[in-house]
Protein backbone atom coordinates (compact mmCIF):
# COMPACT_ATOMS: atom_id res chain seq x y z
CA UNK A 1 0.00 0.00 0.00
CA UNK A 2 1.34 3.40 -1.10
CA UNK A 3 1.64 6.43 1.57
CA UNK A 4 -1.84 8.66 1.00
CA UNK A 5 0.80 11.67 0.76
CA UNK A 6 3.69 10.41 -1.68
CA UNK A 7 4.87 7.68 -3.15
CA UNK A 8 6.91 5.88 -0.98
CA UNK A 9 5.24 2.60 0.85
CA UNK A 10 2.72 2.95 3.57
CA UNK A 11 3.94 1.82 7.02
CA UNK A 12 1.93 3.81 9.36
CA UNK A 13 -2.10 3.30 9.77
CA UNK A 14 -4.34 4.87 11.58
CA UNK A 15 -7.66 4.48 12.16
CA UNK A 16 -10.28 6.58 14.27
CA UNK A 17 -13.96 5.87 14.83
CA UNK A 18 -15.44 9.01 15.53
CA UNK A 19 -19.62 9.24 16.31
CA UNK A 20 -19.88 6.08 14.11
CA UNK A 21 -17.61 7.36 11.45
CA UNK A 22 -14.40 5.53 10.57
CA UNK A 23 -11.60 8.01 8.70
CA UNK A 24 -8.31 6.04 7.79
CA UNK A 25 -4.94 7.52 7.16
CA UNK A 26 -1.78 5.52 5.50
CA UNK A 27 1.30 7.19 5.42
CA UNK A 28 5.28 6.35 4.81
CA UNK A 29 7.34 6.86 8.17
CA UNK A 30 8.57 10.62 6.78
CA UNK A 31 4.82 11.67 6.30
CA UNK A 32 3.53 10.40 9.74
CA UNK A 33 6.24 11.99 11.43
CA UNK A 34 5.38 15.50 9.38
CA UNK A 35 2.09 15.15 10.67
CA UNK A 36 2.96 14.72 13.74
CA UNK A 37 2.30 11.03 14.64
CA UNK A 38 5.35 9.38 15.94
CA UNK A 39 5.66 6.11 14.16
CA UNK A 40 8.35 3.46 16.64
CA UNK A 41 8.11 6.38 19.07
CA UNK A 42 5.79 4.37 21.45
CA UNK A 43 6.97 0.65 21.17
CA UNK A 44 4.79 -1.91 22.40
CA UNK A 45 6.36 -1.94 25.85
CA UNK A 46 5.66 1.60 26.65
CA UNK A 47 2.34 0.53 25.25
CA UNK A 48 2.47 -2.30 27.44
CA UNK A 49 3.78 -0.30 30.37
CA UNK A 50 1.26 2.29 30.15
CA UNK A 51 -1.82 -0.19 30.13
CA UNK A 52 -0.49 -2.10 33.12
CA UNK A 53 0.76 0.85 35.01
CA UNK A 54 -1.54 3.44 34.71
CA UNK A 55 -3.71 2.96 38.84
CA UNK A 56 -7.16 1.47 38.51
CA UNK A 57 -9.43 4.22 37.94
CA UNK A 58 -7.37 6.71 36.18
CA UNK A 59 -6.92 6.77 32.09
CA UNK A 60 -3.87 5.62 30.67
CA UNK A 61 -1.31 8.15 30.25
CA UNK A 62 -2.06 10.46 27.38
CA UNK A 63 -0.41 10.51 24.08
CA UNK A 64 0.39 14.12 24.44
CA UNK A 65 2.19 13.30 27.55
CA UNK A 66 4.17 10.23 27.00
CA UNK A 67 6.01 8.48 30.06
CA UNK A 68 9.45 9.27 29.04
CA UNK A 69 11.06 5.71 29.28
CA UNK A 70 14.15 6.22 30.60
CA UNK A 71 13.97 9.44 32.31
CA UNK A 72 17.28 11.49 31.87
CA UNK A 73 19.52 10.85 34.96
CA UNK A 74 19.99 14.03 36.91
CA UNK A 75 24.13 14.62 37.09
CA UNK A 76 24.64 14.80 40.45
CA UNK A 77 23.04 13.25 43.62
CA UNK A 78 20.31 15.48 45.12
CA UNK A 79 21.72 14.13 48.91
CA UNK A 80 25.12 14.15 48.70
CA UNK A 81 26.29 16.09 45.33
CA UNK A 82 27.69 12.61 43.92
CA UNK A 83 28.32 12.48 40.28
CA UNK A 84 27.82 9.61 37.86
CA UNK A 85 31.36 9.99 37.25
CA UNK A 86 32.61 10.38 40.47
CA UNK A 87 31.16 6.69 41.58
CA UNK A 88 32.73 6.00 38.17
CA UNK A 89 35.89 7.14 39.67
CA UNK A 90 35.94 4.97 43.26
CA UNK A 91 33.54 2.41 42.81
CA UNK A 92 31.24 4.15 46.13
CA UNK A 93 28.22 6.20 46.08
CA UNK A 94 27.38 8.43 48.82
CA UNK A 95 24.37 8.06 49.87
CA UNK A 96 20.81 6.22 49.72
CA UNK A 97 19.49 8.71 47.74
CA UNK A 98 22.33 7.72 44.81
CA UNK A 99 20.21 5.05 44.41
CA UNK A 100 17.58 6.45 43.45
CA UNK A 101 19.14 9.15 41.72
CA UNK A 102 21.58 6.30 39.39
CA UNK A 103 18.63 3.44 39.08
CA UNK A 104 18.79 3.31 35.55
CA UNK A 105 22.46 3.23 35.10
CA UNK A 106 22.94 1.04 37.96
CA UNK A 107 20.84 -1.13 37.29
CA UNK A 108 22.52 -3.17 34.16
CA UNK A 109 25.91 -2.26 36.03
CA UNK A 110 24.68 -3.90 39.14
CA UNK A 111 22.90 -7.04 36.71
CA UNK A 112 26.85 -7.83 35.93
CA UNK A 113 28.29 -7.62 39.34
CA UNK A 114 25.47 -9.95 40.42
CA UNK A 115 24.58 -12.56 38.28
CA UNK A 116 22.34 -10.68 36.59
CA UNK A 117 20.07 -10.00 39.40
CA UNK A 118 18.20 -6.44 39.21
CA UNK A 119 15.97 -7.12 42.37
CA UNK A 120 16.48 -7.62 46.26
CA UNK A 121 15.70 -11.35 47.47
CA UNK A 122 16.59 -11.52 51.05
CA UNK A 123 16.14 -10.18 54.42
CA UNK A 124 13.69 -6.91 54.83
CA UNK A 125 13.83 -4.92 57.92
CA UNK A 126 10.96 -5.64 60.15
CA UNK A 127 10.48 -2.01 60.33
CA UNK A 128 10.03 -1.48 56.93
CA UNK A 129 7.64 -4.42 56.88
CA UNK A 130 5.66 -2.54 59.76
CA UNK A 131 5.54 0.77 58.48
CA UNK A 132 4.78 -1.13 54.68
CA UNK A 133 1.96 -2.96 56.83
CA UNK A 134 0.28 -0.20 58.32
CA UNK A 135 0.98 1.85 55.54
CA UNK A 136 -2.79 3.08 54.45
CA UNK A 137 -1.59 6.70 52.62
CA UNK A 138 1.40 6.90 54.34
CA UNK A 139 4.83 7.79 52.63
CA UNK A 140 6.45 4.25 52.59
CA UNK A 141 3.29 2.40 50.87
CA UNK A 142 3.62 5.61 48.00
CA UNK A 143 7.53 4.93 47.98
CA UNK A 144 6.54 1.44 47.86
CA UNK A 145 3.70 2.02 44.65
CA UNK A 146 6.21 4.39 42.71
CA UNK A 147 9.28 1.25 43.17
CA UNK A 148 6.56 -1.02 41.78
CA UNK A 149 5.63 1.13 38.77
CA UNK A 150 9.47 2.03 38.02
CA UNK A 151 10.08 -1.59 38.09
CA UNK A 152 7.37 -2.83 36.06
CA UNK A 153 8.23 0.52 33.34
CA UNK A 154 11.65 -1.13 33.31
CA UNK A 155 10.67 -5.13 32.70
CA UNK A 156 8.17 -3.71 30.27
CA UNK A 157 11.28 -2.22 28.36
CA UNK A 158 13.09 -4.75 29.04
CA UNK A 159 10.41 -7.44 27.49
CA UNK A 160 10.46 -8.80 30.50
CA UNK A 161 7.14 -10.06 30.41
CA UNK A 162 6.88 -12.84 32.82
CA UNK A 163 8.39 -10.56 35.91
CA UNK A 164 5.95 -7.58 34.44
CA UNK A 165 2.97 -9.74 35.24
CA UNK A 166 4.48 -10.60 38.80
CA UNK A 167 5.17 -6.87 39.18
CA UNK A 168 2.05 -5.94 38.14
CA UNK A 169 0.17 -8.08 40.37
CA UNK A 170 1.80 -7.05 43.18
CA UNK A 171 0.95 -3.41 42.39
CA UNK A 172 -2.40 -3.76 42.17
CA UNK A 173 -2.70 -5.53 45.06
CA UNK A 174 -1.26 -2.98 47.17
CA UNK A 175 -3.44 -0.04 45.15
CA UNK A 176 -6.85 -2.17 46.02
CA UNK A 177 -6.03 -2.33 49.99
CA UNK A 178 -6.75 1.79 49.79
CA UNK A 179 -6.39 5.00 47.79
CA UNK A 180 -3.08 6.33 47.39
CA UNK B 1 29.72 -0.86 77.77
CA UNK B 2 33.02 -0.96 79.58
CA UNK B 3 35.62 0.89 77.26
CA UNK B 4 38.44 0.95 79.06
CA UNK B 5 41.98 -1.28 79.20
CA UNK B 6 41.84 -3.72 76.05
CA UNK B 7 40.74 -7.37 75.34
CA UNK B 8 41.77 -9.11 78.87
CA UNK B 9 43.21 -12.68 77.47
CA UNK B 10 44.51 -12.07 73.96
CA UNK B 11 45.90 -15.45 74.40
CA UNK B 12 42.41 -17.22 74.40
CA UNK B 13 39.22 -16.60 73.50
CA UNK B 14 39.23 -16.11 70.09
CA UNK B 15 36.57 -18.13 68.85
CA UNK B 16 37.97 -18.67 65.25
CA UNK B 17 41.04 -20.46 66.42
CA UNK B 18 38.77 -23.35 68.64
CA UNK B 19 39.91 -26.85 67.36
CA UNK B 20 36.45 -28.64 67.64
CA UNK B 21 34.39 -27.53 64.99
CA UNK B 22 32.98 -29.62 62.99
CA UNK B 23 35.75 -30.41 59.82
CA UNK B 24 37.69 -28.37 61.56
CA UNK B 25 40.84 -30.44 60.02
CA UNK B 26 39.87 -28.11 56.74
CA UNK B 27 37.60 -25.73 57.76
CA UNK B 28 39.09 -23.22 60.40
CA UNK B 29 36.44 -20.89 60.83
CA UNK B 30 33.13 -19.73 59.62
CA UNK B 31 32.27 -15.91 58.81
CA UNK B 32 29.39 -13.83 58.35
CA UNK B 33 29.22 -10.11 58.08
CA UNK B 34 26.36 -8.01 57.18
CA UNK B 35 26.66 -4.24 55.77
CA UNK B 36 24.54 -1.73 56.99
CA UNK B 37 23.98 2.13 57.12
CA UNK B 38 22.21 4.16 58.88
CA UNK B 39 18.73 5.87 56.92
CA UNK B 40 18.91 9.97 56.33
CA UNK B 41 22.63 10.01 56.71
CA UNK B 42 25.89 10.12 54.26
CA UNK B 43 28.05 6.86 53.61
CA UNK B 44 31.34 7.75 55.41
CA UNK B 45 33.18 9.10 52.66
CA UNK B 46 31.10 11.77 52.07
CA UNK B 47 30.11 12.72 55.87
CA UNK B 48 32.25 15.23 57.17
CA UNK B 49 33.87 14.45 60.64
CA UNK B 50 30.60 15.98 62.62
CA UNK B 51 28.38 13.70 60.55
CA UNK B 52 30.99 10.61 61.30
CA UNK B 53 30.73 11.68 64.94
CA UNK B 54 27.17 11.98 64.87
CA UNK B 55 26.66 8.39 63.08
CA UNK B 56 29.55 7.04 65.81
CA UNK B 57 27.66 8.13 68.68
CA UNK B 58 24.09 6.78 68.28
CA UNK B 59 25.42 3.56 66.70
CA UNK B 60 27.65 3.31 69.80
CA UNK B 61 24.89 3.85 72.37
CA UNK B 62 22.36 1.41 70.21
CA UNK B 63 25.23 -1.24 70.06
CA UNK B 64 24.95 -0.69 74.00
CA UNK B 65 21.68 -0.64 74.86
CA UNK B 66 20.66 -3.78 72.32
CA UNK B 67 21.39 -6.57 74.93
CA UNK B 68 23.73 -8.25 71.87
CA UNK B 69 25.82 -9.48 74.69
CA UNK B 70 24.88 -12.84 75.34
CA UNK B 71 24.51 -13.24 72.23
CA UNK B 72 27.25 -14.84 70.80
CA UNK B 73 28.46 -16.13 74.03
CA UNK B 74 28.58 -19.88 74.61
CA UNK B 75 25.06 -20.77 75.94
CA UNK B 76 23.65 -17.68 74.53
CA UNK B 77 20.23 -17.41 72.65
CA UNK B 78 21.42 -18.35 69.75
CA UNK B 79 24.13 -20.60 70.50
CA UNK B 80 24.12 -23.98 68.71
CA UNK B 81 27.07 -25.05 69.54
CA UNK B 82 27.95 -26.76 73.33
CA UNK B 83 29.54 -24.42 75.53
CA UNK B 84 33.27 -25.03 75.51
CA UNK B 85 33.88 -24.12 79.09
CA UNK B 86 33.78 -27.16 81.12
CA UNK B 87 32.03 -26.47 85.28
CA UNK B 88 35.40 -26.44 86.49
CA UNK B 89 35.71 -22.96 84.84
CA UNK B 90 32.79 -21.56 84.52
CA UNK B 91 32.27 -18.97 81.60
CA UNK B 92 33.35 -15.51 82.49
CA UNK B 93 29.96 -13.15 82.05
CA UNK B 94 29.46 -11.72 78.91
CA UNK B 95 29.67 -8.22 77.98
CA UNK B 96 30.02 -6.30 75.40
CA UNK B 97 33.67 -3.80 74.98
CA UNK B 98 33.71 -0.65 73.25
CA UNK B 99 36.91 0.55 71.66
CA UNK B 100 37.36 3.65 70.51
CA UNK B 101 40.17 3.65 67.44
CA UNK B 102 41.17 6.73 67.98
CA UNK B 103 42.51 6.41 71.31
CA UNK B 104 43.98 3.16 70.55
CA UNK B 105 47.80 2.73 70.64
CA UNK B 106 49.00 1.38 67.05
CA UNK B 107 50.09 -1.46 68.45
CA UNK B 108 46.52 -2.28 69.73
CA UNK B 109 45.00 -1.35 66.67
CA UNK B 110 47.37 -4.13 64.55
CA UNK B 111 46.26 -6.63 67.65
CA UNK B 112 42.34 -6.38 66.55
CA UNK B 113 43.19 -6.88 62.68
CA UNK B 114 45.37 -9.96 63.53
CA UNK B 115 42.24 -11.05 65.47
CA UNK B 116 40.24 -10.27 62.71
CA UNK B 117 37.88 -7.95 64.23
CA UNK B 118 38.88 -5.31 62.59
CA UNK B 119 39.74 -4.80 58.59
CA UNK B 120 43.47 -2.78 57.85
CA UNK B 121 41.65 -0.02 56.77
CA UNK B 122 39.88 0.59 59.49
CA UNK B 123 43.05 0.50 61.61
CA UNK B 124 44.18 3.46 59.49
CA UNK B 125 41.38 5.13 59.11
CA UNK B 126 40.24 7.47 56.26
CA UNK B 127 40.93 11.20 55.48
CA UNK B 128 37.96 13.58 56.27
CA UNK B 129 36.92 15.70 53.24
CA UNK B 130 36.53 18.71 55.85
CA UNK B 131 39.59 17.92 57.90
CA UNK B 132 42.99 18.90 56.47
CA UNK B 133 45.23 18.59 59.50
CA UNK B 134 45.58 15.92 61.73
CA UNK B 135 46.57 12.63 61.64
CA UNK B 136 44.13 10.70 60.23
CA UNK B 137 44.54 7.55 62.96
CA UNK B 138 43.55 9.51 65.69
CA UNK B 139 40.84 11.98 64.45
CA UNK B 140 38.92 9.93 62.02
CA UNK B 141 35.73 9.11 64.41
CA UNK B 142 35.43 5.26 64.21
CA UNK B 143 35.34 2.17 66.62
CA UNK B 144 34.83 -1.72 67.08
CA UNK B 145 32.28 -3.19 69.61
CA UNK B 146 33.44 -6.53 70.11
CA UNK B 147 31.78 -9.54 72.78
CA UNK B 148 33.60 -11.10 75.23
CA UNK B 149 34.86 -13.32 76.44
CA UNK B 150 34.77 -15.39 73.17
CA UNK B 151 34.59 -12.56 70.06
CA UNK B 152 32.01 -14.28 67.99
CA UNK B 153 30.69 -11.05 67.50
CA UNK B 154 32.09 -7.78 66.88
CA UNK B 155 30.65 -4.47 64.82
CA UNK B 156 33.05 -2.24 63.02
CA UNK B 157 31.14 2.06 63.03
CA UNK B 158 32.17 4.50 60.58
CA UNK B 159 34.01 1.58 58.48
CA UNK B 160 33.23 1.63 54.60
CA UNK B 161 29.53 1.55 55.74
CA UNK B 162 28.28 2.75 59.35
CA UNK B 163 28.09 -0.61 60.43
CA UNK B 164 29.82 -4.00 59.80
CA UNK B 165 28.74 -6.71 61.93
CA UNK B 166 30.84 -10.18 62.03
CA UNK B 167 29.53 -12.84 63.58
CA UNK B 168 32.43 -15.42 63.57
CA UNK B 169 32.29 -19.41 64.87
CA UNK B 170 35.23 -22.13 64.70
CA UNK B 171 35.26 -25.02 61.85
CA UNK B 172 32.03 -25.18 60.21
CA UNK B 173 29.10 -23.82 60.95
CA UNK B 174 28.15 -21.29 58.88
CA UNK B 175 24.39 -21.78 59.81
CA UNK B 176 25.20 -20.49 63.42
CA UNK B 177 27.25 -17.49 62.46
CA UNK B 178 24.79 -16.54 60.26
CA UNK B 179 21.79 -16.90 63.30
CA UNK B 180 24.29 -15.08 65.09
CA UNK B 181 24.68 -12.20 62.74
CA UNK B 182 20.71 -12.29 61.79
CA UNK B 183 19.86 -11.60 65.43
CA UNK B 184 22.17 -8.75 66.13
CA UNK B 185 20.63 -7.14 62.94
CA UNK B 186 17.72 -7.80 64.11
CA UNK B 187 18.40 -6.27 68.02
CA UNK B 188 20.26 -3.23 66.00
CA UNK B 189 17.20 -2.79 63.66
CA UNK B 190 14.61 -2.35 66.04
CA UNK B 191 16.37 1.11 67.11
CA UNK B 192 17.76 2.03 64.00
CA UNK B 193 16.73 2.98 60.80
CA UNK B 194 18.75 1.37 58.08
CA UNK B 195 18.71 2.26 54.53
CA UNK B 196 16.78 0.40 52.33
CA UNK B 197 15.04 -0.19 49.21
CA UNK B 198 12.56 -2.60 47.85
CA UNK B 199 14.37 -3.12 44.75
CA UNK B 200 17.79 -3.00 45.80
CA UNK B 201 17.82 -4.31 49.54
CA UNK B 202 20.27 -2.85 51.66
CA UNK B 203 21.91 0.13 50.62
CA UNK B 204 25.71 0.11 50.78
CA UNK B 205 28.89 2.27 49.83
CA UNK B 206 29.81 0.32 47.71
CA UNK B 207 27.04 -1.49 45.13
CA UNK B 208 28.84 -4.49 45.08
CA UNK B 209 27.47 -5.38 48.86
CA UNK B 210 24.09 -4.36 48.05
CA UNK B 211 21.35 -6.29 48.35
CA UNK B 212 21.90 -8.36 51.46
CA UNK B 213 24.61 -6.79 52.49
CA UNK B 214 26.06 -10.58 53.45
CA UNK B 215 29.15 -12.02 53.22
CA UNK B 216 29.76 -15.37 53.97
CA UNK B 217 33.25 -16.56 54.19
CA UNK B 218 35.24 -19.92 55.40
CA UNK B 219 38.49 -19.95 56.11
CA UNK B 220 40.01 -23.51 54.57
CA UNK B 221 43.32 -25.04 55.19
CA UNK B 222 44.41 -26.61 51.96
CA UNK B 223 48.34 -27.90 51.85
CA UNK B 224 47.19 -30.86 50.34
CA UNK B 225 45.79 -29.16 46.99
CA UNK B 226 47.83 -27.05 46.86
CA UNK B 227 51.13 -29.66 47.18
CA UNK B 228 48.81 -31.28 44.17
CA UNK B 229 48.65 -28.39 42.35
CA UNK B 230 44.94 -28.93 42.19
CA UNK B 231 44.08 -25.62 44.14
CA UNK B 232 44.03 -23.74 40.96
CA UNK B 233 41.34 -26.54 39.68
CA UNK B 234 39.29 -25.30 42.81
CA UNK B 235 40.28 -21.49 41.92
CA UNK B 236 38.76 -21.93 38.89
CA UNK B 237 35.91 -23.42 39.98
CA UNK B 238 35.00 -21.01 42.62
CA UNK B 239 35.70 -18.19 39.87
CA UNK B 240 32.42 -19.83 37.39
CA UNK B 241 30.65 -20.05 41.01
CA UNK B 242 31.05 -16.46 41.66
CA UNK B 243 32.88 -17.26 44.98
CA UNK B 244 35.90 -15.13 45.96
CA UNK B 245 39.26 -16.35 46.48
CA UNK B 246 41.46 -14.76 49.04
CA UNK B 247 44.08 -15.29 51.36
CA UNK B 248 44.27 -15.31 55.32
CA UNK B 249 43.76 -11.44 56.16
CA UNK B 250 41.23 -11.14 53.33
CA UNK B 251 41.45 -8.62 50.64
CA UNK B 252 44.31 -8.01 49.15
CA UNK B 253 46.76 -11.17 51.25
CA UNK B 254 48.50 -13.70 49.75
CA UNK B 255 47.71 -17.39 50.79
CA UNK B 256 49.94 -17.49 53.77
CA UNK B 257 50.57 -21.09 54.92
CA UNK B 258 48.11 -22.83 52.60
CA UNK B 259 44.93 -20.71 54.39
CA UNK B 260 42.43 -19.76 51.44
CA UNK B 261 38.93 -17.81 52.28
CA UNK B 262 36.29 -18.72 50.13
CA UNK B 263 33.42 -16.31 49.89
CA UNK B 264 29.86 -15.24 48.19
CA UNK B 265 30.67 -11.98 45.71
CA UNK B 266 26.72 -11.49 44.72
CA UNK B 267 24.80 -10.42 47.37
CA UNK B 268 21.79 -8.98 45.21
CA UNK B 269 19.05 -11.25 43.76
CA UNK B 270 19.97 -14.00 46.10
CA UNK B 271 18.56 -14.49 49.41
CA UNK B 272 20.60 -15.03 52.59
CA UNK B 273 19.22 -18.90 52.49
CA UNK B 274 20.15 -19.60 49.41
CA UNK B 275 23.82 -18.04 49.84
CA UNK B 276 24.06 -19.93 52.77
CA UNK B 277 22.77 -23.19 51.70
CA UNK B 278 24.97 -22.55 48.42
CA UNK B 279 28.12 -22.16 50.79
CA UNK B 280 27.43 -24.42 53.58
CA UNK B 281 25.51 -27.60 52.14
CA UNK B 282 27.13 -27.84 48.48
CA UNK B 283 30.14 -26.03 47.34
CA UNK B 284 32.09 -26.06 50.75
CA UNK B 285 31.54 -29.85 51.58
CA UNK B 286 33.06 -30.94 48.20
CA UNK B 287 36.37 -28.46 49.17
CA UNK B 288 36.41 -30.46 52.02
CA UNK B 289 36.08 -33.54 50.56
CA UNK B 290 38.16 -33.14 47.98
CA UNK B 291 41.14 -31.97 50.31
CA UNK B 292 40.65 -34.98 52.23
CA UNK B 293 41.35 -36.69 48.60
CA UNK B 294 43.95 -35.46 48.23
CA UNK B 295 45.45 -35.85 51.48
CA UNK B 296 44.95 -39.56 51.09
CA UNK B 297 46.65 -39.67 47.83
CA UNK B 298 49.39 -37.76 49.37
CA UNK B 299 49.80 -40.19 52.53
CA UNK B 300 48.96 -43.85 49.77
CA UNK B 301 51.69 -42.70 47.13
CA UNK B 302 54.23 -40.39 49.08
CA UNK B 303 53.71 -40.37 52.68
CA UNK B 304 57.56 -40.77 52.93
CA UNK B 305 57.69 -37.23 51.79
CA UNK B 306 54.88 -35.77 53.48
CA UNK B 307 56.07 -37.15 56.36
CA UNK B 308 59.71 -35.89 55.76
CA UNK B 309 57.73 -32.49 55.10
CA UNK B 310 55.62 -31.89 57.93
CA UNK B 311 58.97 -32.74 60.33
CA UNK B 312 61.62 -31.37 58.61
CA UNK B 313 58.46 -28.41 59.83
CA UNK B 314 58.63 -29.37 63.44
CA UNK B 315 62.29 -29.54 63.16
CA UNK B 316 62.81 -25.94 62.41
CA UNK B 317 60.00 -24.61 64.29
CA UNK B 318 61.98 -25.92 67.42
CA UNK B 319 65.06 -25.46 66.17
CA UNK B 320 65.54 -21.86 64.27
CA UNK B 321 66.92 -18.89 66.10
CA UNK B 322 65.38 -16.71 63.92
CA UNK B 323 61.88 -16.80 62.31
CA UNK B 324 59.56 -14.43 60.21
CA UNK B 325 55.90 -14.44 60.32
CA UNK B 326 55.42 -15.81 57.06
CA UNK B 327 57.96 -18.52 57.50
CA UNK B 328 56.17 -19.56 60.82
CA UNK B 329 52.87 -19.63 59.04
CA UNK B 330 54.01 -21.77 56.26
CA UNK B 331 55.71 -24.47 58.74
CA UNK B 332 52.92 -24.14 61.40
CA UNK B 333 50.64 -24.78 58.59
CA UNK B 334 52.71 -28.19 57.57
CA UNK B 335 52.65 -28.98 61.37
CA UNK B 336 49.10 -28.49 61.06
CA UNK B 337 48.81 -30.81 58.38
CA UNK B 338 51.02 -33.64 59.80
CA UNK B 339 48.86 -33.25 63.11
CA UNK B 340 45.40 -33.61 61.78
CA UNK B 341 46.26 -36.28 59.81
CA UNK B 342 47.72 -37.84 62.53
CA UNK B 343 51.45 -38.47 61.91
CA UNK B 344 52.36 -36.18 64.55
CA UNK B 345 51.43 -37.82 68.16
CA UNK B 346 52.22 -35.14 70.65
CA UNK B 347 51.33 -31.91 69.03
CA UNK B 348 47.62 -30.55 69.48
CA UNK B 349 45.69 -28.78 66.95
CA UNK B 350 44.70 -26.12 69.41
CA UNK B 351 48.71 -25.13 70.29
CA UNK B 352 49.84 -25.08 66.65
CA UNK B 353 46.35 -22.50 66.35
CA UNK B 354 47.32 -20.58 68.99
CA UNK B 355 51.05 -20.29 67.41
CA UNK B 356 49.35 -18.87 63.74
CA UNK B 357 47.88 -16.00 65.88
CA UNK B 358 50.42 -15.02 68.81
CA UNK B 359 53.37 -15.16 66.22
CA UNK B 360 52.08 -12.47 64.17
CA UNK B 361 54.04 -9.11 64.93
CA UNK B 362 51.50 -7.25 67.37
CA UNK B 363 50.61 -10.57 69.46
CA UNK B 364 54.17 -11.26 69.61
CA UNK B 365 54.92 -7.67 71.29
CA UNK B 366 52.27 -8.43 73.56
CA UNK B 367 52.98 -11.74 74.98
CA UNK B 368 57.35 -10.15 75.48
CA UNK B 369 55.39 -7.13 76.88
CA UNK B 370 57.84 -4.88 74.89
CA UNK B 371 58.02 -3.10 71.50
CA UNK B 372 60.39 -4.86 68.94
CA UNK B 373 61.86 -4.17 66.06
CA UNK B 374 62.10 -6.62 63.58
CA UNK B 375 65.03 -8.33 63.86
CA UNK B 376 64.11 -8.77 67.33
CA UNK B 377 60.47 -10.20 66.67
CA UNK B 378 62.48 -13.07 64.36
CA UNK B 379 64.47 -14.04 67.32
CA UNK B 380 61.26 -13.61 70.08
CA UNK B 381 59.29 -15.75 67.21
CA UNK B 382 61.60 -18.36 67.26
CA UNK B 383 62.13 -18.21 70.69
CA UNK B 384 58.07 -18.44 71.84
CA UNK B 385 57.27 -21.20 69.21
CA UNK B 386 60.12 -23.66 70.56
CA UNK B 387 59.03 -23.18 73.94
CA UNK B 388 55.43 -23.65 73.28
CA UNK B 389 56.00 -26.72 70.99
CA UNK B 390 59.16 -28.13 73.24
CA UNK B 391 56.20 -27.84 75.98
CA UNK B 392 53.97 -29.98 73.81
CA UNK B 393 56.13 -32.06 73.52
Amino acid sequence: MKCDKCDNEATVHEMIVKGGAKTERHLCEHCARELGLNPGGATLGQLITKFVVAPQGQPPASAEKPAPATPTPPTSCRGCGTTFADFKKTGRLGCAECYTTFEPQLGSLLERAHEGATHHAGKTPKRWEERSARAGADSVRRERIDDLRRRLEQAVMAEQYEAAAVLRDELRKIESQGAV
Amino acid sequence: MPSEGFIPSYESGTEWLRSGGQSSDVVMSSRVRLARNLAGWRFGHKAGHGDRQKVLEICRDRIAAAGLANLGAPGGPTSAVPPAHTPDSPAPPAQIMWIDLRESPPIERQLLVERHLISKQHAKGKPLPDLKSGDVETTDPRGVAIALPDERLSIMVNEEDHLRIQAVRGGLALAEAWADADRADDLLESTLDFAYSPRFGYLTCCPTNVGTGVRMSLMLHLPALKLSGDIEKVKRAAGDMNLAVRGFYGEGSDAAGDFYQVSNQTTLGKGEQTILGDLADQIIPKVVEYERMARRNLLAKRGAALEDQVYRALGLLTHARLLTAEESMQMLSHVRLGVVMGLVADVDLASVNALMLLTQPAHLQRVVGQELDQEQRRNARAQLIRRRLLKAN
